[in-house]
């Protein structure tokens, strides 16, 4: 009778090792099912198959002429891409890239020279530079210019003048044919 | 951080229990005493000795309803409250939504389990005279959560936007036009419009996503009721001393993680297997406010209230049928409210009720009768079933329970809980 | 006592299974005979032939007058097409897509991310092409109609010559599982309506059944991960049931 106000502390040394192997197995499974059971709301969070569904661009670039810039979504971002002339294939390659505040060469930054893909968000707080349309002020370096804080990238994309610390961003792509690209 | 002023707390002392606790958790526990309050309340809890398995339901209500309330949150991620969209975003949910089929089918599935669990907790109440003595506040709070309960739950079947949700919408909050001379403003009000529509959909997702967290502030209530005098017992006789109690961990934490385990059986192989046994196929058809569907209706957990509104075919006394059934069906619910004092027996539990033990196991079937009802066409045969079965409900609170209190002889009741329990010989 | 709980859970089950079969208590309509689905029971799966044959019919039949809005080109990977054949389908089809930077609407080829465009723009176009009947989006349609995909295939393969005396009414079918046996839909199969890329002979009821195979899975496309899961998880709890309650006699044996 005395053993109803026992505390569970002294209980669990008699009966010894069944008892712990009891309680461990059904801590254990308590445990594994409570983790495994959390994961799908986790998950659920993670993008749905649908918006995976739209990860993905596909850009058929036969339509965009020599010294031409095309502007396409991706992911809901602006991606620039740019038909380089020599002219600006040329100056981005003549850079002397310890000048750079984000050192990278140009023939690291395209797959072809005459095709410069890139995401058309600044690197300083996130606004569209201008230069990818006509008339546009492209900036002192030909390439393009922010005009929210005054960032100013080069043809290949790289910030020369400006707040903003990196270059515009090269998205994951590759060249599906000789003229159509898949972005992301 | 300044030092303790004389004779405060020292930090070596074991606490009140005798157990050893860190000194980080001591230096919360005494600015917040959430361990010591964990303890009393949960882990050396006197709980009577013998307590059965109906005495389970209460923490799986509990778990259900932490279930419906995270599940619910994680859905209102991906769900749009517009008429024009909701369908299509719990398709979505079902089809792209990662796991999203199954929080969708836990969540529907947990809601009839939920009213499951707590009919069973609710009966085991009646049987058991739970209700009597000091524990009527515990009884109402528990009646009130039901209430809670059937509105969090007809709304909640509003939101996907289907042919059922949309014209249950309509004939429920038609039924308050039943409501003399500003029966129609009501309705109205109600709506925000002049039929259920994207208003009403929107107040509705609001107030479903509210009152669950009302639920959660009554059970607390609930619970803090419960434990001013602690649990009732099959037995029905309150406990004398320690030797009629055993503290709730172990004892009773294991075997609720048991009983857990078994309704999560259940639970799953609804969810896996069965997961559109209990609900309408014609809620798979997008709201059609042109098209009412054949046979309107609700959930099953709510056709017996449904039974009894459609068993007054009649006018009486100049009262229309539509409300005197209006006043019934929600009377069945509000007339639990009154159980402590309709009930006259000074004997809590059936055992030891011989006349009352038989009656109170036919109010389920009444009731499981008024259900059956509830989801035929009102016709025929069915229709006399149902005023039968709601005019035997009625009879059974209003006479039975207070006319058997008094003329029955209760059998004797043991000594003590303990004495019980040793003479059965468990 | 836990066998008078599984019992008392069991008969609320059973009940309340049958409140919800309440329309067919009212129906004139014959219930739809029971047929072999290899999605049913326990361990069933959606056949892959029957899918892809049962798209083919979906689009070389069902398609002119029916929708099937939650479905998308790239859903149709799970039926066993290849990412190459999936972007094929969806490029045969023309999309609505829009406004361009002249402010029209404009057709272009399908994608896989597009859904699957339906024969009418909306309702009402629908409703003119279709002698005012709204023929309804197939999507859910096996969710949608008591008696599930028993049911659909019974529509599909029930069209009759009307018994001798049943008036007709103007521009209706006679069909033995629809209630009131008069449906608007002509009836939509006849044999070798569809020639088959496995080879298989297009007989009405194999169209029927293999599209209805197909309708299932579009209702339901994640049946097969849910049994998975199912059995796994219902599995585990069975283990777990057996260890908690080993526990729990365990520890009330001290007071036993």
């Amino acid at each position: 009778m005395t053993d109803l106000a026992q505390s569970p502390v002294d209980a669990e040394h008699e009966d010894g090792s069944r008892r712990d192997f009891l309680m461990l197995t059904a801590g254990a499974l308590g445990g594994i099912g409570a983790a495994i059971a959390i994961w799908p709301f986790i998950d659920s969070l993670n993008p749905a198959r649908d918006t995976l569904a739209l990860s993905s661009t596909e850009v058929d670039l036969t339509p965009i002429q020599v010294g031409q810039r095309l502007t396409v979504a991706w992911r809901g971002r602006p991606v620039f891409i740019d038909h380089r002339p020599p002219e600006e294939i040329k100056a981005a390659e003549d850079v002397d890239i310890s000048t750079l505040r984000d050192p990278q060469k140009d023939s690291d930054r395209v797959k072809k020279p005459e095709w410069l893909v890139i995401v058309g968000v600044c690197t300083h707080l996130g606004c569209i530079p201008l230069g990818n349309k006509p008339g546009d002020d492209r900036g002192p370096y030909q390439g393009w210019f922010c005009p929210c804080h005054g960032s100013v990238y080069d043809t290949s994309g790289r910030i020369r003048q400006g707040p903003a610390p990196l270059n515009l961003a090269v998205p994951p792509y590759e060249f599906t044919s000789n003229t159509a690209i898949k972005i992301g | 951080m300044a030092a303790p002023p004389q004779g405060a707390h020292s930090s070596a002392q074991p606490s009140a229990t005798g157990r050893n606790y860190g000194p980080l958790v001591r230096w919360i526990d005494y600015r917040l005493p959430f361990v010591a309050s964990l303890e009393h309340h949960v882990t050396d809890y006197p709980t009577p000795i013998n307590l059965n398995y109906w005495w389970n339901f209460g923490s799986l209500a509990g778990i259900t309803l932490v279930i419906m309330i995270v599940t619910g949150i994680v859905l209102a991620m991906h769900y749009t409250p517009h008429a024009d969209l909701a369908f299509d975003s719990v398709e979505r949910i079902m089809r792209d939504v990662n796991y999203g089929w199954l929080l969708r089918y836990i969540h529907m599935n947990g809601g009839s389990m939920f009213f499951l669990i707590v009919y069973i907790h609710l009966f085991r109440g009646l049987y058991y005279g739970s209700y009597k003595y000091p524990r009527e506040l515990l009884w109402i709070l528990g009646v009130i959560i039901l209430l809670l309960m059937i509105a969090t739950a007809f709304m909640g079947y509003v939101l996907p936007w289907g042919q059922m949700s949309y014209w249950a919408a309509t004939v429920i909050t038609n039924l308050f036009s039943a409501v003399p001379v500003f029966g129609q403003d009501i309705v109205t009000l109600l709506w925000g419009g002049f039929t259920v529509g994207n208003p009403t959909l929107n107040r509705f997702y609001s107030l479903h996503y509210l009152l669950p967290f009302v639920i959660v502030a009554v059970v607390g209530l609930h619970l803090l009721a419960l434990h001013q005098h602690g649990s009732n017992n099959p037995l029905g006789i309150d406990k004398r001393g320690p030797q009629d109690t055993i503290p709730f961990h172990p004892y009773y934490t294991i075997k609720d993680m048991f009983g857990l385990c078994v309704f999560l059986l259940v639970f799953a192989i609804l969810v896996f297997y069965l997961p559109n046994m209990l609900s309408s196929a014609d809620n798979y058809i997008p709201a059609n406010p042109m098209v009412t569907p054949n046979h309107i209706v609700p959930e099953w957990y709510l056709l017996p209230y449904y039974a009894i509104l459609r068993s007054i075919t009649f006018d009486f006394l100049g009262i229309p049928g539509k409300l005197i059934g209006v006043v019934l069906s929600l009377g069945s619910i509000m007339l639990l409210f009154l159980v402590p004092w309709l009930d006259t027996s000074p004997v809590r539990s059936a055992r030891f009720r011989p006349i009352y033990r038989w009656v109170a196991m036919l109010l389920p079937i009444d009731v499981i009768a008024l259900g059956y009802v509830g989801s035929q066409p009102p016709a025929g045969f069915v229709v006399t079933l149902g005023q039968i079965a709601t005019a035997y409900y009625y009879i059974h609170f209003l006479i039975l329970l207070p006319l058997i209190g008094k003329i029955e002889t209760p059998r004797p009741l043991p000594i003590s809980i303990s004495a019980a329990v040793l003479t059965e010989g468990h | 006592m836990a066998k008078a709980l599984a019992l008392a859970l069991a008969a609320g089950l059973a009940f309340s299974g049958g409140f919800t079969g309440i329309a067919r208590a009212q129906e004139e309509a014959p219930s739809p005979p029971s047929q072999q689905w290899s999605f049913n029971g326990v361990f069933g799966t959606y056949d892959r032939a029957a899918l892809q044959r049962g798209f083919q019919v979906y689009k070389e039949v069902c398609a002119s007058c029916h929708p099937v809005k939650h479905l998308a080109f790239r859903d149709l990977a799970e039926i066993g097409y290849s990412e190459d054949q999936v972007k094929g389908i969806a490029a045969q089809v023309q999309v609505t897509d829009g406004p361009n930077d002249s402010g029209e609407m404009f057709q272009r080829p399908g994608r896989p991310s597009d859904p699957i465009p339906g024969p009418f723009p909306n309702d009402q176009a629908a409703r003119a092409a279709n002698n005012g009947a709204l023929p309804p989006d197939l999507s859910l349609i096996t969710k949608a109609r008591e008696g599930g995909p028993d049911y659909v295939y019974a529509i599909a393969t029930g069209f009759r010559d009307a018994p001798a005396g049943f008036k007709m009414n103007e521009g209706m079918y006679f069909n033995e599982y629809f209630n009131g046996h008069q449906i608007k839909m002509p009836p939509p199969l006849s044999p070798d309506q569809v020639k088959y890329a496995d080879g298989t002979p297009a007989t009405v009821p194999q169209m029927a059944h293999d599209v209805v195979t197909f309708l299932s899975w579009a209702a339901e496309p994640t049946l097969e991960e849910r049994h998975r899961i199912g059995f796994k998880v219902i599995f585990f709890l069975i283990v777990a049931t057996g260890v908690f309650y080993a526990a729990k006699r365990k520890i009330w044996s001290r007071i036993h």
